[in-house]
């Protein structure tokens, strides 16, 4: 097929003919019109298409493309500051794309962003040795104020103490928040037109409210929303598409789709930028072209490989700093493919499997970070493709369709890693992660940091003697949680406010109902730090090594203590008592637009960084050693194999912790059975087994250690070659030496 | 028998750590008694989740205590008795009865391996009635030596027995293993008379098991039984080399090269040769 053609098919009948009618047609639902027109598919992958040559030249191209950037970390910048409208058009290779549009004028070509923070801005660009635009250097010190200074603005100065101690840290008060996914399918069952009528409408029903703060603010997002949308029908205009009216055919609707996620990622640089619940929505225009025989099973997949191909070339441009807490350049360009309809129908289609037949058409990559959303009643044709997909590439993640599905909805999609929500109902306000293990260490240290000495938290009296007693130290946690709590609520109200304010996701909101929830995403680093040192304090003894202040810098502890990742109630209990008490002291403070509660426990690669900066730990860590990932056990510390660290984690209840629970597992591939067949059946058991019960989410890597060493001194040998890490995939050789260190000291089940 | 005075923690670690003497300061006649009784055994470790014990997701106990001396033994420190850590049959019980639900899921149960399980027969008896009574799947893992120590009710509580046939030539099998072949041979013939069903773990070692009409042999046999369900032809590895270098034990194999793949399988064709299923 040849690209850019305006796709003219003149005896093309009206976009809905064919589709079954619903609430969809008078209201902005689209999980209506998925539940009234997709088709279930309960078989297996033997209908695939492999990539045909189009693909994989406009793939080469790439490639080497790829190889450039790597060397330089980034491939160029463009000076413009980036809008949806600000870039001409770009392509890769113009007459050959099926799916057109990039965020600049050229592939892998990152844009200035500078309504988040101009300094941020500044400094990459120093840092990749570009020039900064005196312009545009003087209009966001001048004339334009960024998120970035008005949340310094806004700040406490206990709040500026506590991400300088690092006991918060990866706060988005510098960088895009992300964590909100636009409902990009509206653009192509609806067409934007109808879109901008709906807003309008939403804002006129504002008229009659008084005009208070809150109602002023939210007939201003709502204009913006509607500006917004016009850009969005203007960006796709430059590209040659009139995207006012619905999408008439599946190739429209995957352009429609993706144009909306491009004006997102052209608007905003959120850590997150997570793309939906997209495939079984789309396969209802596959099924429907294919079915008038308009498109081959081949041209299906081309399509999606070339969508795909697109999202994997998003980019931001970051700083190192930035890098360190999120090694690999993520997008999180997230994609949850599967899981079952509330009507006890599954929602897996043949578009889910192609969706993942891209990881081979393409080969392995982290992005789209595809999602599977996993329950033992899926079809077992899906459940045996994903194992084995999952064998091969060590590229998926999986999430509790049961759990996602009965709290939140069967239309939630997960955004960043493993935070679910409704999908164009849904925001969250995204926090990062608190370090708890510090906490651990202030509550010891009557509030001075282990590493400084500073009074950081409250002046209280630390713990006195030579040994700690259990009581008396969790006692004093849950104080310091309690400050903590606050602290941190503090602080997350003051970005959201500001982010709102002044980085406003303008197109990625318009593309949601007027008001939806808002979910405050709080988050913990460090738990089984937490819970094997109070494991040791109870179970063992542990004595405290003062410094000449009286600040307590390390421990000796005497005898044996059970860990976490044992599936031994003693310390497990533990862990899960962190995690709903710290969640009962956040609850306790009002929240910006009162948004709800909810806290992750994920840590992305912050734990190599949160380690660097926490001390010794009773639980025998070290200074600067990195914490385990996530709701990991610490590494090598689970030694019952892979059964018992998962039923660990799976005791972490969700209701303590919506925003996400995250566990990332290593497997021996002989460890899975002597055959690939074996292995196939043998992951899909565990993953029955893990998602049959109360795990919520499980990233899944199957490789040898001894290759990843290999990786470590020989990356020119392993360009492709994908792990999963804590929330997302990463590509091994973009890591650093010390994270990929990290990475490999993991406990791999099945192995010495 | 009471429980051990200190409760013992279950934190054993994984199968490959060297574990030893963990049970030294039990007096003799406490171990005298758990061996008659079966009310306490002694455990190197215990494993979860693994697919290489049998059949499914299994959880594994390896006990220590073994009677061969094989050359090719990759957990030497399971040899003795008093290297493991005693645990009473309440408490093995309690802890499987965590897995039970998972185990069902990844259709998988339990197997007690070593060390052999059979030296510590009444143990393994007690831990097996155990088991059947949570419906677990069960499975040993055994080289027969001390069959006749089990009933043939209690070999009733065992669904899958997995032995291990070393070498067929009786000065081979000496050498290789210490002890003759003849009373594994007639485990397997009281196993088959029972109809219990088995799969048979036969060591691949380049240079010392690999002659093709000893395995032939073993494969005959085992094919007469009737009851072999499948053959698992496992290549020799090194991983055990540094337990023996650190007991202190001349290790035999320290110079042999694990078998390529093409030697491994040409073991596995004369299993199936003879009509059995092998991998």
């Amino acid at each position: 097929m040849a690209a850019n053609v305006k796709p003219t098919a003149p005896d093309t009948p009206a976009p809905w003919d064919g589709f079954r009618p619903g609430l969809w047609q008078k209201e902005i639902n689209v999980r209506d019109f998925i539940q009234q027109n997709y088709t279930p598919y309960e078989g297996d992958a033997s209908f695939l298409a492999k990539a045909t040559p189009r693909t994989l030249g406009i793939w080469k191209k790439l490639t080497t493309l790829f190889v450039e950037e790597r060397k330089k970390s980034v491939l160029d910048i463009s000076p413009i500051p980036a809008s949806i409208t600000a870039h001409a058009p770009g392509y890769i290779d113009k007459d050959n794309e099926i799916i057109v549009g990039l965020q600049t004028d050229a592939p892998l070509k990152r844009a200035i962003m500078p309504f988040g923070g101009y300094r941020l801005v500044a400094t990459a660009l120093k840092t990749y040795g570009y020039e900064v635009d005196p312009k545009v250097d003087e209009t966001f010190t001048k004339y334009r104020k960024t998120h970035n200074d008005a949340v310094f603005d806004a700040y406490t100065a206990e709040v500026r103490r506590c991400r300088s101690s690092h006991i918060l840290t990866g706060l988005p008060d510098a960088y895009g928040r992300g964590r909100i996914i636009g409902d990009y399918r509206r653009v192509a069952l609806y067409g934007v037109k109808r879109l901008i009528e709906r807003k309008q409408e939403e804002k006129a029903a504002l008229d009659s409210q008084p005009s208070l703060d809150d109602v002023i603010r939210d007939r201003e997002e709502l204009s913006e929303q509607i500006r917004s949308l016009k850009e969005l029908m203007q960006m796709a205009s430059n590209y040659g598409y009139d995207i006012s009216g619905p999408a008439r055919t599946a190739r429209e609707a995957v352009q429609w789709l993706y144009f909306a996620y491009l004006a997102a990622v052209k608007e905003q640089n959120g850590a997150a930028m997570s793309l939906g619940r997209v495939s079984t929505f789309l396969d209802v225009y596959f099924a429907r072209d294919l079915e008038q025989k308009l498109i081959t099973e081949e041209q299906a997949q081309e399509i999606v490989d070339d969508f795909v191909i697109k999202l994997r070339i998003v980019r931001f441009l970051r700083t190192p700093e930035y890098d360190a807490l999120f090694a690999g350049d993520p997008t999180w360009v997230t994609e949850s493919v599967g899981g079952m309809g509330d009507d006890g129908r599954t929602l897996v289609t043949k578009s889910s499997f192609r969706m993942l037949q891209t990881l081979y058409n393409l080969g392995p990559a982290p992005e789209p970070n595809l999602t599977v959303f996993y329950t033992p009643t899926l079809p077992e044709g899906f459940r045996h493709f994903v194992s084995k997909v999952a064998i091969d590439t060590s590229a998926l993640q999986f999430e509790s369709d049961e759990i996602i599905r009965r709290t939140w909805s069967d239309d939630g999609a997960i955004a960043c890693c493993v935070s679910p929500m409704v999908i164009g109902k849904q925001m969250q306000f995204f926090g990062a992660r608190a370090n708890m293990a510090k906490c651990l260490l202030y509550a010891i240290n009557g509030g001075r940091d282990e590493e400084s000495g500073d009074q950081i938290g409250p002046s209280v009296p630390p713990v006195l003697g030579d040994v700690l007693n259990f009581d008396d130290v969790q006692a004093r946690f849950e104080k310091t949680m309690e400050w903590l709590a606050g602290v941190y609520v503090n602080a997350m109200n003051t970005i959201h406010y500001m982010h709102d304010k002044y980085a406003y996701e303008r197109i990625e909101m318009a593309l949601h109902d007027y008001s939806p929830l808002r979910t405050m995403a709080f988050g913990m680093a460090g738990l089984s730090v937490v819970a094997d040192s109070l494991s040791a304090i109870k179970y063992a003894k542990v004595s405290v090594v003062r410094d000449a202040t009286g600040l307590v810098t390390d421990y000796k502890t005497e005898g044996d203590f059970p860990k976490f990742g044992n599936n031994d109630a003693r310390v497990d209990q533990i862990a899960t008592w962190a995690v709903t008490t710290f969640m009962s002291k956040l609850r306790k403070h009002p929240t910006y637009r009162n948004a709800v509660h909810t806290q992750s426990v994920l840590t992305i690669t912050s734990n190599v960084v949160y380690g660097k900066n926490t001390g010794n730990t009773p639980d025998g860590r070290r200074h600067g050693e990195p914490f385990a990932p996530g709701a990991n056990p610490m590494h090598g510390r689970d030694t019952h194999g892979i059964h018992a660290s998962a039923a660990s984690v799976a005791k972490i209840p969700y209701r303590d912790a919506q925003d996400g629970i995250s566990l990332t597992i290593s497997l021996v591939p002989v460890s899975l059975g002597k055959s690939a067949e074996d292995r196939v059946g043998n992951l899909t058991s565990i993953l029955d087994t893990y998602f049959g019960s109360t795990g919520f989410h499980m990233n899944v890597n199957v490789l040898d250690r001894d290759m990843l060493i290999d990786a470590m001194d020989n990356p020119e040998k392993y360009p492709n070659l994908t792990i999963r890490v804590s929330g997302y995939a990463v590509n091994f050789i973009r890591l650093t030496r010390d994270q990929q260190k990290d990475v490999i000291n993991r406990t791999f089940h099945g192995s010495a | 028998m009471t429980e051990a005075a200190t409760p013992v923690p279950i934190e054993a670690s994984s199968p490959f750590e060297l574990r030893v003497n963990l049970g030294k300061d039990l007096p003799e006649t406490t171990v005298k008694e758990a061996l008659a009784t079966g009310d306490m055994g002694f455990l190197h470790s215990f494993t979860t989740g693994s697919f290489l014990d049998g059949p499914g997701g299994r959880v594994v106990a390896w006990t220590t205590g073994c009677g061969w001396r094989c050359q090719y033994c990759h957990n030497p420190d399971t040899w003795t008795l008093r290297n493991g850590f005693p645990i009473s049959v309440g408490k093995a019980a309690e802890e499987l009865r965590k897995y039970t639900r998972g185990l069902a899921k990844m259709n998988g149960g339990l197997t007690i391996s070593g060390g052999d399980p059979l030296m510590q027969d009444r143990f393994t008896a007690k831990f097996l009635a155990a088991a059947k009574a949570m419906k677990v799947h069960t499975c040993i893992e055994t080289n027969g030596f001390f069959g006749e120590k089990l009933t043939d009710e209690e070999i009733g509580t065992i669904d899958l027995v997995m032995l291990g046939l070393k070498a067929w030539n009786d000065e081979l099998h000496q050498r290789l293993t210490g002890r003759p072949i003849e009373k594994t041979l007639a485990f397997a013939r009281r196993l088959s008379a029972l109809k219990k069903p088995i799969w048979v773990r036969f060591v691949l070692v380049p240079g010392l098991t690999d002659d093709p009409e000893d395995i032939a042999h073993i494969a005959e046999f085992a094919a007469g039984l009737g009851i072999v369900e499948r053959v698992e032809v496992l290549p020799f590895h090194q991983m055990g080399r540094y337990k023996w270098k650190q007991l202190g034990i001349p290790y035999p194999l320290d110079s042999v090269v694990e078998p390529s793949v093409e030697a491994t399988q040409k073991a596995i064709d004369v299993f199936r040769a003879n009509g059995l299923k092998a991998t």
